[in-house]
């Protein structure tokens, strides 16, 4: 069973105040039915205002909930014949970013995404799902192969950022991340990115430059941490819920900023409370995007990713010419 | 008296620390700058005249960019591009058109950037630069905006592209519209490979962040100032992450030349020239595939 969230906490008491009801119907013989019922029918009433009107903070704890599918999981369950494929040819293999061949619905794909553990234990190996340069020099590679063989490249986002460390600054950090911005955005195959929980900052953009952006409904994605941006603007750490609100992170803000293409909806609740509809949504949403954008010329593909990204931004311009917008 | 005239005279007047203090804060603002490194007092003038650096160590002073434009491109050569681009609030985030409005009135500049086109040793350049002094030289909309149009316009006249860096990363204001900056102007500086068209990135004090882990680090040639700050996460962020105390000269310029990842560090007073030598050897002239009689 999946670990609650403390904005859930009412729905999950009144469940097992429904349950401890049946038990004694059950074994005592005596007949609580009607007020099952009612129960039932408050619980799903709760479910609803509970779920239906999610505060971007308790997004944010969605798409960190330790029970979240990851990519592996992901890719699992939406490719077959999965090679996972190692290392950067240079320095090492980051086990914070996974890839590998596949195929989508028959299609051979070249896959790559940030890879979070399921406990502590498993965390500490994937660095949480924050890569250090060679993870995202990896990707690179692969990507590159995947032009070479004109196969799509699906990039499966999911990190808190790239790997602030002593080792991952003297590697390039910065180089790694802006060199996979560069090279993505010329790349001449179909790239398809879907931030399945955290987007944070530049170690999530590094698998971010693609012909379509996707965002599951509770994913986030943003410039920094709800916590990092509260440290910067309050000076505490405490105040990410605050921050979350202000920074318009959520999938729903992206979509309006006409940043993310599209919303792959959830289960109720969350990706993690049931991963099998949730990954026949994603993939449903990949395999569409991969058959159209198969269609397109090299050509019509990197102008419209261009375009794309040169359309990202808000601005006015003041000249001799009336006000323009940006919008 | 015999004795009165042995007497020694004192020729200089003693000051307790207290009166010293008072005279040093009674000279004029700004006609004296405290070296930050070696502690010197210097005549303001005297550094200006060193392009910003101590005379006595050679600290690079953070410098403006009209500073910047002045010491580096011939003299009277500069076109301005996209001045009247400016910010908007898209998130509406308390306090950031204020903010925005102060900083103008500040430094005089309208954002954190200035690009246009002007003349090094007399070779045509697109230049950009950023001034630190405007929100930490953050990018948001307008910055990637401006460098953006700045790179397509180098492609267009065939120019090269020179960006001096200076900034925190990201503008926090803007949130993910900031972000995606980084994507905008890579993706330029793509275009501008593919046209072969030389970039050179210059790193100065501080290129960290968002800025650092885009076009900053993507130079064909990286050149950095002589003790800046540069990286891409914070040092604070890190100590908390690994536990551990930091080198001092971590992510210092010259840290980043012994990492492999700059190619080299000049001092601000040869700036100009080896920008100019670079330029001179990208020029044209005889290269393979241009079919000109050696």
């Amino acid at each position: 069973m999946a670990a609650d969230l403390h904005f859930e906490k009412p729905l999950t008491e009144l469940r097992a105040k429904i349950e401890e009801l049946r038990k004694f119907t059950e074994e005592k013989g005596i007949d609580f039915t009607d007020e099952i019922v009612k129960l039932e029918q408050k619980a799903i009433e709760l479910e609803q205002s509970i779920y239906g009107e999610l505060t971007p903070w308790n997004k944010v704890q969605i798409a960190r909930h330790a029970e979240r599918p990851t990519t592996l999981d992901y890719i699992r369950g939406i490719f077959t014949d999965f090679i996972e494929l190692h290392g950067d040819r240079t320095f090492g293999d980051d086990p914070a970013l996974v890839g590998g061949i596949a195929k989508l619905d028959g299609i051979p794909v070249t896959v790559v995404g940030h890879q979070k553990g399921r406990d502590t234990k498993e965390n500490i190996f994937r660095r949480f799902g924050m890569p250090e340069p060679e993870g995202y020099r990896k990707a690179l590679r692969l990507m590159k192969q995947a032009e070479k063989f004109g196969r799509p490249v699906i990039c499966f986002i999911d990190t808190p950022g790239a790997y602030p460390g002593m080792a991952a600054e003297e590697r390039g950090q910065s180089e790694a991340i802006a060199r996979n911005l560069l090279e993505m955005a010329g790349l001449e195959t179909p790239v398809i990115c879907i931030v399945t929980g955290e987007g944070g900052s530049g170690g999530a953009l590094a698998l971010g430059v693609g012909d379509r952006i996707y965002m599951l409904e509770h994913a986030v994605y943003s410039v920094i941490s709800p916590e990092g941006a509260a440290a910067l603007l309050w000076k505490d750490a405490a105040q990410a819920q605050r921050a979350a609100e202000t920074m318009k992170i959520t999938a729903q803000d992206l979509y309006a900023f006409g940043i993310a293409d599209g919303i792959v909806e959830e289960p109720m609740g969350g990706a993690h409370k049931d991963p099998t509809a949730t990954v026949k949504r994603v993939q449903e949403q990949l395999v569409s995007a991969v058959r159209e954008l198969l269609l397109q010329s090299t050509d019509e593909l990197l102008e419209s990713r261009y375009q794309k990204f040169k359309a990202i931004g808000r601005y006015q311009e003041v000249s001799n010419e009336p006000l323009k917008h940006n919008a | 008296m015999l004795k009165d005239l042995f007497h020694k005279k004192r020729k200089y007047a003693t000051l307790t620390t207290q009166e010293l203090a008072e005279r040093r804060d009674n000279i004029p603002e700004g006609i004296m700058t405290k070296c930050k490194k070696c502690s010197e007092l210097l005549i303001s003038r005297e550094i200006e005249k060193h392009l910003q650096t101590c005379p006595r160590c050679g600290y690079h002073f953070p410098m403006n960019a009209p500073e910047r434009l002045a010491s580096t491109l011939d003299e009277g050569n500069f076109t301005e591009y996209d001045q009247g681009l400016t910010s908007v609030d898209p998130l509406r985030f308390d306090g950031y058109p204020a903010k925005i409005e102060q900083v103008r009135t500040a430094t005089g500049l309208m954002e954190a950037v200035v690009t246009g086109e002007g003349a090094i040793g007399g070779h045509p350049v697109v230049v950009g630069v950023m001034d630190s002094r405007f929100i930490m030289g953050s990018m948001g909309s307008v910055v990637g905006e401006k460098i953006t149009r700045a790179i397509e316009r180098a492609i267009e006249r065939r120019y090269p592209v020179i960006l001096f860096s200076a900034s925190g990363g990201a503008r926090m204001q803007e949130g993910v519209f900031s972000l995606m900056q980084m994507a905008k102007t890579s993706a330029a500086l793509n275009r501008l490979s593919q046209a072969k068209l030389p970039y050179i990135s210059v790193l100065t004090h501080p290129t960290t962040g968002g800025v650092s882990a885009s076009f900053a680090s993507l130079g064909d040639i990286n050149i950095a100032e002589p003790g800046a700050l540069i990286g891409f996460a914070g040092r604070r962020v890190i100590e908390q992450t690994i536990r551990q105390k930091l080198p001092d000269d971590f992510q210092t310029a010259e840290f980043l030349l012994k990492h492999g990842m700059i190619d080299l560090v000049v001092h601000r007073k040869e700036m100009k020239q080896t920008l100019s030598k670079v330029l001179d050897m990208h020029a044209g002239g005889v290269r393979h595939g241009s079919r000109s009689a050696l």
